[in-house]
Protein backbone atom coordinates (compact mmCIF):
# COMPACT_ATOMS: atom_id res chain seq x y z
CA UNK A 1 0.00 0.00 0.00
CA UNK A 2 1.27 3.84 -0.97
CA UNK A 3 0.88 6.43 1.56
CA UNK A 4 1.02 9.98 0.69
CA UNK A 5 2.00 13.19 3.17
CA UNK A 6 0.90 16.42 1.93
CA UNK A 7 3.56 18.27 2.40
CA UNK A 8 2.72 22.79 3.28
CA UNK A 9 4.88 25.69 3.75
CA UNK A 10 4.81 25.39 7.83
CA UNK A 11 3.84 21.57 7.51
CA UNK A 12 6.12 20.20 10.88
CA UNK A 13 4.57 16.67 11.58
CA UNK A 14 5.36 15.69 8.05
CA UNK A 15 8.55 13.71 8.80
CA UNK A 16 6.75 12.14 11.41
CA UNK A 17 4.46 11.14 9.60
CA UNK A 18 6.89 9.53 6.80
CA UNK A 19 8.68 7.80 9.69
CA UNK A 20 5.57 6.85 11.16
CA UNK A 21 4.76 4.62 7.73
CA UNK A 22 8.09 3.89 7.03
CA UNK A 23 9.12 2.44 10.25
CA UNK A 24 5.87 2.02 11.82
CA UNK A 25 4.00 -0.14 8.91
CA UNK A 26 7.23 -0.76 6.98
CA UNK A 27 4.55 0.45 3.94
CA UNK A 28 5.55 2.42 0.87
CA UNK A 29 5.33 6.70 1.17
CA UNK A 30 6.27 9.90 -0.65
CA UNK A 31 5.14 13.13 0.40
CA UNK A 32 3.56 15.10 -1.96
CA UNK A 33 3.96 18.96 -2.36
CA UNK A 34 1.49 21.36 -1.82
CA UNK A 35 1.93 22.78 -5.56
CA UNK A 36 0.97 19.00 -7.12
CA UNK A 37 -1.96 18.88 -8.61
CA UNK A 38 -1.75 15.02 -8.43
CA UNK A 39 -2.12 12.53 -5.41
CA UNK A 40 0.85 10.56 -7.33
CA UNK A 41 -0.78 7.28 -7.10
CA UNK A 42 -0.96 6.96 -2.97
CA UNK A 43 -4.06 4.53 -2.09
CA UNK A 44 -4.21 6.69 1.19
CA UNK A 45 -3.61 10.46 1.80
CA UNK A 46 -2.18 12.16 5.40
CA UNK A 47 -2.68 15.31 6.09
CA UNK A 48 -0.03 16.46 8.99
CA UNK A 49 0.36 18.39 11.62
CA UNK A 50 2.08 22.02 11.73
CA UNK A 51 1.31 25.61 10.97
CA UNK A 52 0.27 25.60 7.40
CA UNK A 53 1.00 29.25 6.03
CA UNK A 54 1.63 30.24 9.89
CA UNK A 55 -2.23 29.71 10.65
CA UNK A 56 -2.40 33.09 8.99
CA UNK A 57 -6.09 34.37 9.43
CA UNK A 58 -7.11 30.94 10.86
CA UNK A 59 -5.63 28.23 10.96
CA UNK A 60 -5.91 26.15 8.37
CA UNK A 61 -7.37 28.60 6.28
CA UNK A 62 -5.35 29.25 3.23
CA UNK A 63 -3.75 25.98 3.04
CA UNK A 64 -7.07 25.06 1.07
CA UNK A 65 -6.02 27.16 -1.64
CA UNK A 66 -3.38 25.27 -2.53
CA UNK A 67 -3.59 23.40 -5.95
CA UNK A 68 -2.98 20.03 -3.86
CA UNK A 69 -6.33 20.48 -2.07
CA UNK A 70 -8.35 19.87 -5.31
CA UNK A 71 -6.53 16.96 -5.75
CA UNK A 72 -7.35 15.62 -2.29
CA UNK A 73 -10.80 16.15 -2.90
CA UNK A 74 -11.52 14.59 -5.88
CA UNK A 75 -9.50 11.86 -4.18
CA UNK A 76 -12.34 12.12 -1.20
CA UNK A 77 -15.13 11.95 -3.33
CA UNK A 78 -14.07 8.72 -4.49
CA UNK A 79 -13.76 7.32 -1.69
CA UNK A 80 -9.71 7.44 -0.87
CA UNK A 81 -8.72 6.97 2.79
CA UNK A 82 -7.57 10.92 3.75
CA UNK A 83 -6.45 10.91 7.91
CA UNK A 84 -6.16 14.99 8.75
CA UNK A 85 -4.00 15.03 11.94
CA UNK A 86 -3.74 18.44 14.40
CA UNK A 87 -3.11 20.83 11.53
CA UNK A 88 -4.59 18.33 9.08
CA UNK A 89 -7.80 18.62 10.47
CA UNK A 90 -8.16 22.61 10.65
CA UNK A 91 -7.28 22.26 6.63
CA UNK A 92 -10.20 19.65 6.33
CA UNK A 93 -12.18 21.64 8.18
CA UNK A 94 -11.57 24.80 5.80
CA UNK A 95 -12.05 23.20 2.96
CA UNK A 96 -15.61 22.07 3.29
CA UNK A 97 -14.16 18.36 3.45
CA UNK A 98 -15.55 18.00 7.15
CA UNK A 99 -18.24 19.94 9.21
CA UNK A 100 -17.49 22.39 12.02
CA UNK A 101 -14.08 24.31 13.04
CA UNK A 102 -11.44 23.99 15.22
CA UNK A 103 -10.88 27.52 17.87
CA UNK A 104 -8.09 28.94 20.45
CA UNK A 105 -8.22 26.17 23.48
CA UNK A 106 -10.49 26.76 26.11
CA UNK A 107 -7.55 27.09 28.45
CA UNK A 108 -5.48 29.82 26.14
CA UNK A 109 -2.64 27.66 26.86
CA UNK A 110 -0.64 25.14 23.53
CA UNK A 111 -1.07 21.95 25.17
CA UNK A 112 1.29 19.17 24.51
CA UNK A 113 1.06 16.16 26.41
CA UNK A 114 -0.25 12.73 26.12
CA UNK A 115 -3.80 11.84 26.48
CA UNK A 116 -6.78 9.26 25.99
CA UNK A 117 -9.39 8.81 23.58
CA UNK A 118 -11.83 6.17 23.19
CA UNK A 119 -12.46 4.98 19.42
CA UNK A 120 -16.05 5.41 18.65
CA UNK A 121 -17.09 3.73 15.75
CA UNK A 122 -15.11 0.90 13.51
CA UNK A 123 -17.03 2.00 10.13
CA UNK A 124 -14.09 4.51 9.05
CA UNK A 125 -10.89 2.83 7.11
CA UNK A 126 -8.83 4.19 10.44
CA UNK A 127 -10.43 2.18 12.81
CA UNK A 128 -12.00 -0.33 11.41
CA UNK A 129 -10.80 -3.43 13.62
CA UNK A 130 -10.65 -1.44 15.87
CA UNK A 131 -13.53 -2.21 18.64
CA UNK A 132 -15.56 0.79 19.46
CA UNK A 133 -14.97 1.60 23.05
CA UNK A 134 -11.44 0.93 22.54
CA UNK A 135 -9.00 3.50 24.39
CA UNK A 136 -6.17 4.71 22.78
CA UNK A 137 -3.32 6.98 24.51
CA UNK A 138 -1.78 9.68 22.30
CA UNK A 139 0.06 12.71 22.66
CA UNK A 140 -1.47 16.05 21.82
CA UNK A 141 0.38 19.22 20.47
CA UNK A 142 -2.20 21.86 19.82
CA UNK A 143 -2.75 25.78 20.16
CA UNK A 144 -6.54 25.68 18.48
CA UNK A 145 -7.79 22.32 18.92
CA UNK A 146 -11.44 23.13 20.50
CA UNK A 147 -13.54 21.01 18.08
CA UNK A 148 -17.05 23.72 17.54
CA UNK A 149 -19.95 22.82 15.69
CA UNK A 150 -23.71 24.15 16.29
CA UNK A 151 -26.01 22.03 18.39
CA UNK A 152 -28.18 20.94 14.96
CA UNK A 153 -25.29 20.30 13.54
CA UNK A 154 -23.52 17.89 16.06
CA UNK A 155 -27.03 16.42 16.75
CA UNK A 156 -26.49 15.36 13.06
CA UNK A 157 -23.15 14.12 13.66
CA UNK A 158 -24.29 12.23 16.00
CA UNK A 159 -27.19 10.77 14.44
CA UNK A 160 -24.93 10.25 11.04
CA UNK A 161 -21.99 8.16 13.47
CA UNK A 162 -19.75 10.72 12.27
CA UNK A 163 -17.97 10.73 15.97
CA UNK A 164 -14.29 9.05 15.38
CA UNK A 165 -12.79 9.66 19.26
CA UNK A 166 -13.85 10.94 22.36
CA UNK A 167 -11.10 12.15 24.96
CA UNK A 168 -11.31 10.11 27.76
CA UNK A 169 -9.78 9.25 30.98
CA UNK A 170 -7.57 6.26 30.47
CA UNK A 171 -11.10 3.84 31.85
CA UNK A 172 -12.87 5.51 28.48
CA UNK A 173 -15.25 8.37 30.85
CA UNK A 174 -15.29 11.01 29.56
CA UNK A 175 -15.04 14.41 31.96
CA UNK A 176 -14.95 17.93 32.00
CA UNK A 177 -10.95 17.21 33.49
CA UNK A 178 -10.23 14.94 30.72
CA UNK A 179 -10.92 17.52 27.97
CA UNK A 180 -7.97 19.35 27.54
CA UNK A 181 -9.01 22.19 24.62
CA UNK A 182 -12.95 22.42 25.82
CA UNK A 183 -13.90 20.77 22.64
CA UNK A 184 -17.66 20.37 22.21
CA UNK A 185 -19.09 16.28 23.45
CA UNK A 186 -15.04 15.96 23.77
CA UNK A 187 -14.94 15.21 20.68
CA UNK A 188 -11.10 14.09 19.34
CA UNK A 189 -11.94 13.09 16.20
CA UNK A 190 -14.90 13.30 13.06
CA UNK A 191 -15.26 11.53 10.20
CA UNK A 192 -17.37 12.73 6.69
CA UNK A 193 -20.80 11.04 6.20
CA UNK A 194 -18.94 8.65 4.10
CA UNK A 195 -16.53 7.79 6.59
CA UNK A 196 -13.53 7.81 4.33
CA UNK A 197 -12.29 11.32 5.23
CA UNK A 198 -11.04 10.82 9.36
CA UNK A 199 -9.47 13.88 11.12
CA UNK A 200 -8.48 14.47 14.62
CA UNK A 201 -6.18 16.71 17.15
CA UNK A 202 -3.91 13.94 18.40
CA UNK A 203 -0.89 12.60 16.32
CA UNK A 204 -1.11 8.98 16.41
CA UNK A 205 1.98 9.35 14.00
CA UNK A 206 3.83 10.87 17.25
CA UNK A 207 2.63 6.76 18.37
CA UNK A 208 4.13 4.02 16.62
CA UNK A 209 6.92 2.67 18.70
CA UNK A 210 7.17 1.91 22.27
CA UNK A 211 10.32 4.06 22.22
CA UNK A 212 9.19 7.28 21.81
CA UNK A 213 6.38 7.16 24.02
CA UNK A 214 4.16 4.96 22.85
CA UNK A 215 3.15 3.17 20.27
CA UNK A 216 -1.05 3.01 20.10
CA UNK A 217 -1.75 5.08 17.03
CA UNK A 218 0.15 2.82 14.93
CA UNK A 219 -3.08 0.69 15.43
CA UNK A 220 -5.30 3.94 13.79
CA UNK A 221 -2.58 4.01 10.56
CA UNK A 222 -2.68 -0.30 10.41
CA UNK A 223 -6.42 0.02 10.10
CA UNK A 224 -5.97 1.48 6.79
CA UNK A 225 -3.77 -1.27 5.58
CA UNK A 226 -6.08 -3.34 6.75
CA UNK A 227 -9.03 -1.44 4.95
CA UNK A 228 -7.40 -1.36 1.92
CA UNK A 229 -6.68 -4.92 1.91
CA UNK A 230 -9.85 -6.47 2.45
CA UNK A 231 -10.97 -3.67 -0.69
CA UNK A 232 -8.62 -5.72 -3.12
CA UNK A 233 -9.75 -8.95 -2.03
CA UNK A 234 -13.50 -7.98 -1.63
CA UNK B 1 -14.65 48.49 -27.16
CA UNK B 2 -11.63 50.50 -25.93
CA UNK B 3 -14.55 53.70 -25.03
CA UNK B 4 -16.90 50.95 -22.86
CA UNK B 5 -13.19 50.02 -21.05
CA UNK B 6 -12.04 53.65 -20.50
CA UNK B 7 -15.95 54.80 -19.18
CA UNK B 8 -15.64 51.89 -16.73
CA UNK B 9 -12.31 52.80 -15.55
CA UNK B 10 -13.95 56.51 -14.98
CA UNK B 11 -16.50 54.58 -12.73
CA UNK B 12 -14.43 52.85 -10.56
CA UNK B 13 -12.65 54.84 -7.33
CA UNK B 14 -11.35 53.38 -4.57
CA UNK B 15 -13.06 52.29 -1.51
CA UNK B 16 -11.58 51.45 2.26
CA UNK B 17 -13.65 48.46 3.62
CA UNK B 18 -13.18 47.68 7.45
CA UNK B 19 -13.81 44.60 8.19
CA UNK B 20 -14.87 43.58 11.87
CA UNK B 21 -14.70 39.94 12.25
CA UNK B 22 -16.23 38.86 15.54
CA UNK B 23 -16.91 35.12 17.29
CA UNK B 24 -20.84 34.39 16.99
CA UNK B 25 -22.74 34.92 20.61
CA UNK B 26 -23.04 31.25 20.83
CA UNK B 27 -19.12 30.24 20.91
CA UNK B 28 -17.34 30.36 23.63
CA UNK B 29 -14.89 33.18 23.71
CA UNK B 30 -12.13 32.38 26.52
CA UNK B 31 -9.67 35.37 25.08
CA UNK B 32 -12.37 37.69 25.75
CA UNK B 33 -13.16 36.35 29.12
CA UNK B 34 -8.87 36.84 30.24
CA UNK B 35 -9.34 40.18 28.89
CA UNK B 36 -12.51 41.05 30.95
CA UNK B 37 -10.79 39.39 34.29
CA UNK B 38 -7.77 41.39 33.63
CA UNK B 39 -9.68 45.01 33.38
CA UNK B 40 -11.65 43.54 36.15
CA UNK B 41 -8.37 43.33 38.24
CA UNK B 42 -7.15 46.46 37.05
CA UNK B 43 -10.02 47.83 39.15
CA UNK B 44 -12.55 48.36 36.22
CA UNK B 45 -15.27 46.69 37.85
CA UNK B 46 -17.50 47.66 35.73
CA UNK B 47 -16.90 45.66 32.83
CA UNK B 48 -19.07 42.98 32.47
CA UNK B 49 -17.77 41.61 29.28
CA UNK B 50 -15.28 41.12 26.19
CA UNK B 51 -15.37 40.12 23.13
CA UNK B 52 -12.49 39.48 21.38
CA UNK B 53 -12.40 39.74 17.24
CA UNK B 54 -10.21 40.35 14.09
CA UNK B 55 -10.06 43.65 12.29
CA UNK B 56 -8.96 43.78 8.85
CA UNK B 57 -8.69 46.88 6.01
CA UNK B 58 -9.58 45.79 2.51
CA UNK B 59 -8.93 48.76 0.10
CA UNK B 60 -10.65 48.00 -3.07
CA UNK B 61 -11.72 49.78 -6.24
CA UNK B 62 -15.52 49.32 -7.53
CA UNK B 63 -18.32 51.62 -9.13
CA UNK B 64 -19.95 52.40 -6.00
CA UNK B 65 -19.90 52.13 -2.26
CA UNK B 66 -22.56 49.15 -2.43
CA UNK B 67 -20.61 47.68 -4.92
CA UNK B 68 -17.29 47.52 -3.06
CA UNK B 69 -19.75 46.40 0.31
CA UNK B 70 -21.29 43.57 -1.77
CA UNK B 71 -17.59 42.36 -3.16
CA UNK B 72 -16.46 42.12 0.50
CA UNK B 73 -19.30 40.80 1.75
CA UNK B 74 -19.00 37.82 -1.08
CA UNK B 75 -14.71 37.48 0.37
CA UNK B 76 -16.08 38.00 4.03
CA UNK B 77 -18.18 34.39 3.43
CA UNK B 78 -15.33 32.74 1.21
CA UNK B 79 -12.80 34.00 3.28
CA UNK B 80 -12.34 36.51 5.79
CA UNK B 81 -15.01 35.15 8.20
CA UNK B 82 -15.42 31.34 9.08
CA UNK B 83 -19.38 30.51 8.45
CA UNK B 84 -19.28 28.11 11.21
CA UNK B 85 -18.16 30.47 14.19
CA UNK B 86 -17.77 33.94 13.74
CA UNK B 87 -19.87 36.81 12.29
CA UNK B 88 -19.47 40.46 10.80
CA UNK B 89 -19.80 43.53 10.01
CA UNK B 90 -18.21 46.06 7.50
CA UNK B 91 -17.82 50.04 7.08
CA UNK B 92 -17.27 51.19 3.83
CA UNK B 93 -15.81 54.80 3.33
CA UNK B 94 -14.81 56.70 0.07
CA UNK B 95 -11.11 57.22 -0.38
CA UNK B 96 -10.12 60.31 -2.48
CA UNK B 97 -8.29 59.76 -5.74
CA UNK B 98 -5.28 61.45 -6.82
Amino acid sequence: MKFGVVVFPGSNGDHDALKAVELGLQEEVVPIWHKDTSVAGCDALLIPGGFSYGDYLRAGAIARFSPIVDAITSFANDGGPVLGICNGFQVLTEAGLLPGALLKNAGLSFSSTWVHVRTETDRTPFTVGIDPGTVLRLPIAHGQGRYFIAPDDLATLEANDQIVFRYTDSKGHEDDAHNPNGSVAHIAGICNQRGNVVALMPHPERAYDALIGGDEGLQILRAVVHAGLSAVSA
Amino acid sequence: MSIINDSVVDNQRSYLVEVFVSLKPVVNDPQGLSIRDGLNSLGYAEVEAVRAGKYLRVTLSAESASDAETRVRRMCEQLLANPVTETFHLVVTPLNDH
